[in-house]
């Protein structure tokens, strides 16, 4: 299958509907294609595509004198197809995506807290990343609002309208944003009969931190380093995920070794949360034993990476044009040594947890996410493996250097709290075979190649397979090489939706296992 | 059951005796957070950790903190679920606009006499994201701070030499 074989039966499609294509690129943003359409005809051209099971991955705005441009992402066979549009700034308004693809929903709301913009028919009118701290007129990422623009007094935000209690033995249980464990703020709202779950409503937006607002005006080393703040367990690919939009934007390849060492950094990182996070469900349902056992080794990792990288998370390793730190030769060794470490564990430690009764009675059919379901959501990373899609860009669409490396994917069916646990086992010894291979066959050479600012415009796309999934970062150049608008998109957008469906008819003790085999990213979608 | 037990003998204890770090002594410093915690809470530090708006880094050195290396328990700290059993709030963050109203609230529920100290270059000075529409930049713009450890994110090890700096000051 060439990539972007099946553009043109969707362009055919639309031209059945009779939807205007304006002008297509395949460079402009590439590997992406970039499709010009009219503002009219967005809502029919999500409906069209899908009909045509495209994927529905991501939509971000930009003011740009009297015009909001608007950018959606479709995805098949992981190739990714941008739709861009243009509206009038005084009176954005635009169809929603959300009644063809339901993991749009938040996304565009957070367009219209940020920007303004007016969807029409889109299902839910609530406020996502706005709280009651700015008023209701006034729009972020506008060009008229300050960046610096004093919030209004801090008071309980009372207004949001969650689904009411109804029925007899019905109740609510309202919890966060200051949570029980040591985890990231976020409210959670329960409708519950008995242990019951009804149903849950997430109500994020606690951890806005307005990235997207103060990435204007920086420099490309500035973003960087923001970038690998969106969320700090994901900092490699974050940071990656935004100097590759940034490369590209400047039309700069950075040295195969700073390509290898990324790859290096990244399925590093992959590793580290898996373990963490594979000790972190265990304790969640009282198995102390796996918890001591994978942050021990989790601690050991981190101390490698420190060792290696001066940085126990490898933060601010991914610069734009290359890398910041090169390993030496016995750094290299120390890092082998980890493989071999986890290689020589691992063994002993799955076969407990795969015949441990008490895990299977408490992670087996917990938290079903159905296959329909995950693909209706677009959900992406490990928790599509467990609900049977097949999907990972690093294999689908691979960047350099998994171009040239064997990535081998687990896929399982069952959709539970077991199945998404097991991805990340098995994800593991994947990222392991990787390592080992990144390491044998590391090009000589520099590891970073000088920056230099693209001109004015340019613009570009990052896609890299994060550990949570596909990680969309869009970047764009103003003038003297600063940034004029960044947007990164993480996966939490689209799994967070997903635990909300998983939970019903699940007992509310087994919400944190849940809420941990999920591991949304606050942080990450709060922006 | 025995495969469990044999993991548990080979794994043997990691908890650090000795520093392997060139940093300052890590027994030391385990040393006097032992004594601190039994002088100024009889042996017993509940902490409730408040995450206003960090990016999750500062909370999984946190984490760290419980591990079988560090096993800040054996000292007697312990992390408590609601601000109501604290006697220390860690907060990361840059203390976002969003955060400031759960913030203040948690605070407010802490019981006096309580220690406040702000965790990572975020919680110190808005670090990375600074102060603008979205961010106070920095916990001491929204309430009184008793000691900062600063770090992006700090380490367990820092975190144990911020937590004894707090301890030992004198009270507020
Ligand atoms: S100090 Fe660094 S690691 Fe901690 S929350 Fe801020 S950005 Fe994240």
């Amino acid at each position: 299958m060439n990539p972007f074989d099946w553009l043109s039966e969707l362009l055919a499609r639309f031209q059945d509907e009779h939807i205007l294509v304006q002008r297509g690129s395949a460079i402009a943003l590439a590997p992406a294609h970039l499709l010009g359409i009219d503002p009219e005809d967005w809502g029919r051209a999500a409906q069209t595509a899908a009909a045509y099971d495209c994927r529905w991955a991501g939509i971000w705005a930009e003011e740009r004198g009297e015009t909001l441009q608007v950018n959606a992402v479709l995805v098949r066979n992981g190739d990714h197809l941008v739709l861009r549009t243009a509206i009038p700034a005084g009176a954005p308004r635009l169809d929603s995506h959300t009644p063809y693809f339901p993991g749009a929903d938040r996304m565009e709301r957070h367009l219209r807290d940020l920007f303004g913009v007016d969807f029409s028919d889109h299902p839910d009118p609530r406020r996502w990343s706005r709280h009651n701290r700015w008023p209701e007129e006034a729009h972020p990422l506008r060009k008229s609002f300050a960046a610096d623009q004093a919030p209004l007094p801090p008071q309980p935000e009372e207004d949001y309208a969650f689904i009411p209690v109804q029925g007899a033995g019905a109740y609510e249980i309202p919890v966060g944003p200051v949570h029980a464990g040591i985890i990231e703020p976020g409210h959670f709202r329960f409708l519950a009969v008995g242990e019951t779950v009804l149903n849950l409503e997430e109500r994020f937006g606690y951890t806005h931190k307005g990235i997207e607002k103060i990435a204007e005006g920086r420099d490309a080393f500035g973003l960087a380093r923001l970038a690998g703040r969106v969320c700090g367990d994901t900092t490699v690919h974050h940071a990656w995920a935004a100097c590759m939009a940034m490369e590209r934007a400047a039309r700069l390849a950075p040295p195969p070794r700073a390509v290898a060492l990324r790859a290096l950094l990244a399925e590093r990182e992959r590793i580290a949360n898996h373990l963490g996070d594979i000790g972190a469900i265990c304790n969640d349902v009282g198995f102390a034993f796996a918890q001591y056992q994978f942050s021990r080794l989790r601690e050991l990792w981190q101390r490698d990476s420190a060792a290696c990288f001066g940085h126990r998370l490898m933060m601010d390793a991914v610069i734009p044009g290359g890398v910041a730190a090169d390993p030496d030769t016995p750094q290299l060794q120390r890092l082998r040594d980890g493989n071999a470490r986890l290689r020589q564990e691992l063994p002993g430690l799955y076969p407990i947890l795969d015949d441990h009764p008490s895990l299977e009675d408490r992670l087996v059919t917990t938290g079903v996410l159905a296959p329909e379901t995950a693909r209706r959501l677009g959900v992406l990373g490990y928790m599509a493996k467990a609900s049977g899609i097949d999907i990972d860009l690093r294999r689908d669409h691979p960047y350099a250097p998994y171009d040239h490396l064997p990535v081998a994917t687990p896929l399982f069916s069952a959709g539970d709290v077991a199945a998404r646990m097991k991805v990340r086992m098995e994800e593991i010894l994947h990222s392991l075979e990787l390592l080992d291979k990144l390491l044998d066959e590391l090009p000589p050479g520099e590891v970073q190649r000088d920056w230099r600012a693209p001109a004015a415009d340019s613009e570009g796309l990052g896609l890299v397979e994060g550990w949570r999934g596909e990680i969309l970062t869009y970047v764009r150049f103003g003038s003297d090489g600063r940034v004029a608008r960044f947007f990164p998109r993480d996966p939490s957008w689209f799994n967070w939706p997903a635990l909300e469906q998983l939970i019903h008819g699940n007992i509310v003790p087994d919400f944190p296992v849940c809420n941990k085999s999920v591991n949304g990213s606050y942080s990450g979608q709060d922006l | 059951m025995l495969r469990i037990l044999n993991k548990i003998r080979k794994t043997s204890i990691v908890t650090e005796p000795r520093p392997t770090t060139g940093e300052a002594a890590l027994d030391e410093i385990s040393e006097r957070l032992r004594e601190g915690v039994a002088r100024r809470f009889r042996g017993s530090l509940a902490i409730r950790a408040v995450d206003a708006g960090s990016c999750n880094g500062c909370e999984l050195e946190i984490h760290a903190l419980n591990n079988s290396f560090y096993d800040v328990e054996r000292f007697g700290i312990h992390f408590v679920a609601s601000p109501r059993h604290a006697d220390l709030l860690l907060i990361t963050g840059p203390a976002t606009v969003h955060m400031e109203t759960a913030l203040l609230r948690t605070y407010a529920a802490t019981p006096d006499p309580k220690l406040v100290v702000a965790v990572g270059d975020c919680a110190a000075c808005g670090g990375e994201f600074g102060c603008s529409y979205a961010s106070r930049g920095g916990i001491a713009n929204v309430l009184p701070v008793d000691a900062v450890i600063k770090g992006c994110p700090p380490t367990p090890q820092a975190l144990m030499e911020g937590l004894l700096e707090a301890l030992e000051k004198p009270r507020r």
